[in-house]
């Protein structure tokens, strides 16, 4: 299981995304330009080049048209993938964050950050077929939760927006209504901010990642709390593999403190754990800095990784991985 | 009218009150006013009914706690006219006088006709404190002013108790027996585990050390405990906590019901003697004035009654130990109890004195210190009432420093040797005092650094014959030195840098009895620390802090080591008491990592436990085993035969638990199963609308659930192969 060392950031990842097919891999960094990468050999396609700021999040449309990215420069751009071409530019009062298409990509969610006594927003834009027409209009906005909102995802036929953040709530909007239908319980939801929230593939249920050292997987409707997955770092990362029962998780010590302490104290591994059982199986190590970022690839053999220390791993699994016994 | 109230009331503690009333924490709307105080009924009994569980304690304070506890009453007065009044009360005021200062108006004598008649023949006095008046009782109860007058002091507190006395003798109740618990029924596990307790955050929890199910298995939880520690006794029978107003021990197998409480406000420090008779109590409390020093509270406590037998209190400087240099503040344990389990010597270090104490009238012994001019450090044998000191150099060089051995109580010195030149001394007993190792640290003639060498002693060989050690290269600096427990052998860590070597000793040679040989150097081992398992034999180097928790067993016997671990940044190693698990800890000197790992003692690790903010691990200590050496040593030679019938207990527990678990996990894939269902039934009825959401773009979603379906189903199948594989990772 050697790893494909990616190079191709200069600052911190912040998130990473495969697109439907599998094929391709997007990574996003502190470093403004987005990279878009070959995931069975790690060549790089491209940059999209445009951003002035962080890029916190991006979402790839189900036929790899378009790349929607989030960034600090209060902007979330609309590229077109092939291309790179800059489609649309969404602009902000604050820094963009999460980013989502929903199901048949006419509909996308994008979150902001608190900013100057802007409160943080989850916005529900339209997203046209032909983006001369685009407008940077948003048909709803969600208020409410304190402190960032580090995720939001579309529930099941586009009927509600899945949220968490710093507040360490995890909120289920109705889209139609905008208010909060369900809202996680204080004493078996997350204690400290959540910092990750990805959908399984079949989109039944969501995991999440907190700085309380743990990750909870969620039903997407009723938003119980399913199982937990308890480990001794803060947890940046979280993903669901798509063919066996198992999550990955990953984190670390906080990026100020790393320098302060030996490479072995942070922990900066990708854990395995049986997603039904809540046992860990192994780990994947590698990383210099906390690991900020994860994803399976949609054909749930190989994943990728992206961290503080600015590099992207992807792991194709050993024909050992499919036969592990618990 | 509800509302009108509600409009009214807040004015009204503003206008009601004075202003130097403090306003009610809670603002209740009640209209005063219209309260009828006599009609409130209140539930029966001082405590209104409710049972407190501190119910003993409170009924002592209130019976000290009155304000009259500095009152005598004095009866048996002559009763005299109101002519000689004035002459009475001289007389008394002259005796009483003597013993402490009487308040101003403190002494009333009341008389007849309201004041105006003749004496009633006793009378009250008040004196500025307790003690005071608690000395005047003592001392003037029974004193005869006149054959016909004989003194009757008593404590104006104590009347209450005294009327309190039936006047008719009743017998008293005789309280059916009922069976105290079994405080060792701990020591009859069938599975012969340990127990072990662990501080973390708020929480003390006490677990079974099972090391065939490779975790702990709980026994006791409790969140906010203790105030600060927990401690065993030495033979593991009570669990001391600490509170602010005094320790308090628990005990038992299962349930730590408390057992008693030792009263002792601000208590910081505990010691137990190791017979487990007697408590030590420290505390100490800043001065009032800054420039004065600190104030040392000690008490020893009755182990079993809870009641205060000694009292020392004084000023910090009295208990700080170190001769006449003085090292600064007071080393715990102050007092330091005699080797064995009769506890029946214990001794502290003071300027030029050594006071030693007898347990039976908790008095010196033979009423006078032992006078040891500059005496520095000193330390019981760990068996046998001896002590062994160190007097360091003194007269400018002129007096040579030395190291002797003192019998007690005979205060017989049993051995004695002057040593030159030291910079420094530091004595090791051997567990069973056999031996004692001094470290010597000397100048080098320059004065200007210092080599070790060691003094052995033989305490129990006649004459007590003493060995000097010097280390092959001299100038190594010793970081470590340990005996093995029961045994003839020490190791020391010894050498400069990052590497440093490992020797190992034994006091007795193949060929010589009487002669220390060595048995090996190790080169260059990342060790700070060296652990001896209990029972010898095997020993663990462990390099703490700098060396991030490097774990070395090693076999003595057969010079070998049996394994290398690490526990990353691992700040305590500790051996059960039967030596065989090890535990090693990460405690809250650093952030991360807290939690504990258990060994074997052949160095495999069994199973770990991470716990936030992570104090305290101590294995419960056991009695000693009541088998006799030579029936141990039966038991070991036949080691076989015993431990089949372990062996098939192990399997079965073994087999038990798998069994369990698969229980367990086959009911989470059903649970999970299920669940998945219903949600793909679901999102079978959806699909219409999905597709509908995709303009009608046929879904190949659907068509990859249906693969994903297969391969899950592919995985149910390994895990029921669970039986045969057993647990098998990556």
């Amino acid at each position: 299981m050697r790893p494909i060392l990616l190079k191709g950031h200069e600052r911190p990842l912040t998130f990473l995304k495969y697109n439907r097919d599998g094929d391709l891999l997007i990574s996003c960094a502190k470093d403004h330009n987005p990279n878009v990468w070959y995931s069975h050999n790690g060549d790089r396609l491209g940059t999209y080049r445009g951003h002035n700021g962080a890029v916190w999040c991006c979402d790839v449309s189900r036929h790899t048209e378009r790349l929607l990215t989030g960034s600090a420069d209060q902007s979330a751009i609309l590229w077109d993938v092939e291309t790179g071409a800059k489609l649309h530019s969404f602009t902000f009062e604050s820094p963009a964050r999460a980013v989502d298409f929903a199901e048949g990509d006419k509909l996308c969610v994008i979150t902001t950050d608190p900013f100057i006594g802007t409160p943080s927003e989850i916005h529900v834009k339209r997203v046209e077929a032909d983006s001369s027409r685009q407008s940077n209009e948003s048909i709803l906005v969600l208020r409410g939760p304190t402190g960032r909102i580090n995720r939001a995802v579309w529930g099941p036929l586009n009927k509600t927006i899945i949220s968490g953040g710093e507040d360490s709530i995890v909120r289920m909007w109705d889209v139609d209504t905008g208010k909060v239908i369900k809202q996680s319980d204080p004493d078996t939801g997350h204690q400290k901010a959540i910092s990750s929230l990805a959908k399984s593939a079949d989109g039944s249920h969501i995991i999440t990642g907190s700085h309380d050292k743990s990750a909870k997987l969620w039903d997407i409707r009723t938003l119980e709390v399913l199982k937990t997955y308890t480990t001794e770092r803060p947890v940046n990362a979280a993903a669901i593999s798509p063919i066996l029962d198992h999550v990955v998780i990953g984190g670390g010590q906080e990026a100020s403190q790393v320098t302060m302490t030996d490479r072995r104290i942070g922990k900066f591994e990708a854990k395995f754990f049986h997603k039904i059982f809540e046992e860990e199986i192994g780990g994947v190590k590698g990383h210099f800095g906390p690991i900020n970022a994860l994803a399976f690839n949609p054909d749930g053999r190989s994943f990728s990784s992206g961290g503080e220390d600015g590099y992207v791993r992807i792991h194709h699994f050993d024909a050992d991985y499919y036969h592990i016994k618990m | 009218m509800a509302d009108a109230q509600v409009e009214q009331m807040p004015a009204a503690p503003h206008t009601l009150a004075p202003d130097n009333v403090p306003e009610p924490r809670v603002q209740v709307n009640i209209d005063w006013s219209q309260v009828d105080l006599d009609s409130i009924e209140l539930p029966e009994g001082e405590d209104f009914g409710i049972l407190s569980d501190d119910d003993q304690e409170e009924e002592e304070i209130l019976e000290t706690n009155t304000g009259f506890g500095n009152i005598v009453v004095v009866d048996n007065l002559p009763v005299v006219a109101p002519e000689k009044y004035e002459k009475l009360e001289g007389v008394i005021r002259k005796i009483f006088g003597q013993i402490g200062v009487i308040r101003e108006r403190g002494l009333w004598m009341p008389r007849e006709d309201g004041g105006e008649g003749k004496t009633k023949g006793y009378a009250f006095i008040e004196y500025t404190t307790p003690q005071e008046a608690q000395t005047a009782k003592e001392q003037t109860n029974g004193y005869k002013l006149d054959k016909s007058h004989v003194f009757a002091v008593n404590m104006f507190d104590d009347f209450e108790k005294y009327m309190k006395v039936p006047d008719e003798w009743v017998p008293p109740e005789i309280k059916p027996y009922t069976p105290a618990e079994n405080m060792l029924a701990w020591l009859t596990d069938d599975r012969g585990r340990d127990q072990f307790v662990i501080r973390f955050g708020f929480d003390t929890e006490v677990f079974w050390n099972d090391a065939r199910l490779g975790k702990p298995d709980p026994v006791y939880h409790r969140s906010f405990w203790t105030e600060s520690f927990v401690q065993w006794s030495p033979l593991g029978t009570y669990l001391a906590t600490i509170h602010r107003q005094g320790a308090a021990i628990w005990g038992g197998g299962q349930t730590f019901n408390r057992l008693t409480r030792y009263i002792h406000p601000q208590v910081q420090l505990i010691d137990f003697s190791p017979g487990e008779k007697y408590l030590v109590t420290y505390s100490s409390h800043e001065p009032s004035n800054p420039r004065d020093t600190q104030r040392v509270t000690l008490n020893i406590f009755d182990v079993r009654s809870g009641k205060v037998l000694r009292e020392f209190k004084g000023s910090a400087d009295d208990f700080a130990t170190g001769g006449t240099g003085g090292v600064a503040g007071v080393s715990w344990p102050v007092f330091r109890w005699a080797g064995g389990r009769e506890d029946k010597y214990f001794a502290r270090i003071g300027k030029n004195a050594i006071s030693v104490y007898e347990t039976e009238t908790m008095s010196l012994l033979d009423k006078k210190s032992l006078k040891v001019d500059n005496v520095m450090e000193f330390m019981w044998s760990p068996t046998d009432s001896i002590l062994s000191l160190f007097v360091p150099e003194g007269g400018g060089g002129n007096q040579p420093a030395r190291v002797s051995l003192i019998s007690i109580p005979s205060r017989e010195e049993l051995r004695q040797k002057n040593l030159f030149s030291v910079s420094d001394c530091k004595m090791y007993w051997q567990s069973s005092g056999e031996y004692l190792a001094v470290k010597v640290d000397r100048y080098t003639k320059t004065k200007k650094s210092t080599y070790t060498g060691f003094e052995l002693f033989r305490v129990k060989e006649r004459d007590i014959p003493i060995e000097v050690l010097e280390l092959e290269n001299k100038n190594d600096k010793i970081v470590a030195f340990a005996w093995e427990p029961k045994g003839h052998r020490f190791a020391i860590i010894h050498g400069d840098g990052p590497r440093p070597d490992i020797s190992i000793y034994s006091m007795r040679s193949p060929t010589n009895v009487g002669r220390v040989t060595k048995l090996v150097t190790l080169k260059g081992k990342q060790a700070n620390a060296l652990y001896w398992s209990p029972i010898g034999k095997f020993i663990v180097f462990a390099g703490l802090k700098a060396y991030n928790g490097q774990l070395e067993f090693y076999n003595v016997d057969e010079l070998e080591t049996m394994a290398s671990g690490e526990h990353f940044m691992a700040t305590d190693v500790d051996w059960d008491p039967t030596g065989r698990f090890v535990a090693t800890s990460v405690t809250s000197v650093h952030q991360m990592e807290n939690g504990f790992n258990i060994w074997s003692f052949h160095g495999k690790l069994l199973y770990r436990l991470p716990r936030d903010k992570f104090f305290q691990f101590l294995w419960r200590p056991r009695p000693p085993s009541l088998l006799a050496a030579e029936d141990e040593a039966e038991i070991s030679k036949n080691l076989r035969k015993y431990s089949k019938k372990y062996e098939i207990e192990d399997a079965e527990q073994y087999n038990l638990s798998s069994a369990q678990d698969l229980e367990h996990r086959r009911k989470l894939i059903d649970e999970w199963k299920s669940w998945v269902a219903r949600w793909k039934q679901m999102h079978e009825e959806e699909k219409a609308f999905r597709e509908d959401l995709r303009d009608g773009e046929p879904s190949e979603d659907e068509e990859d659930l249906e693969t994903e379906e297969v391969e899950v189903e592919e995985i149910m199948k390994v895990e029921e192969e669970v039986i045969s594989y057993g647990f098998e990772q990556e």
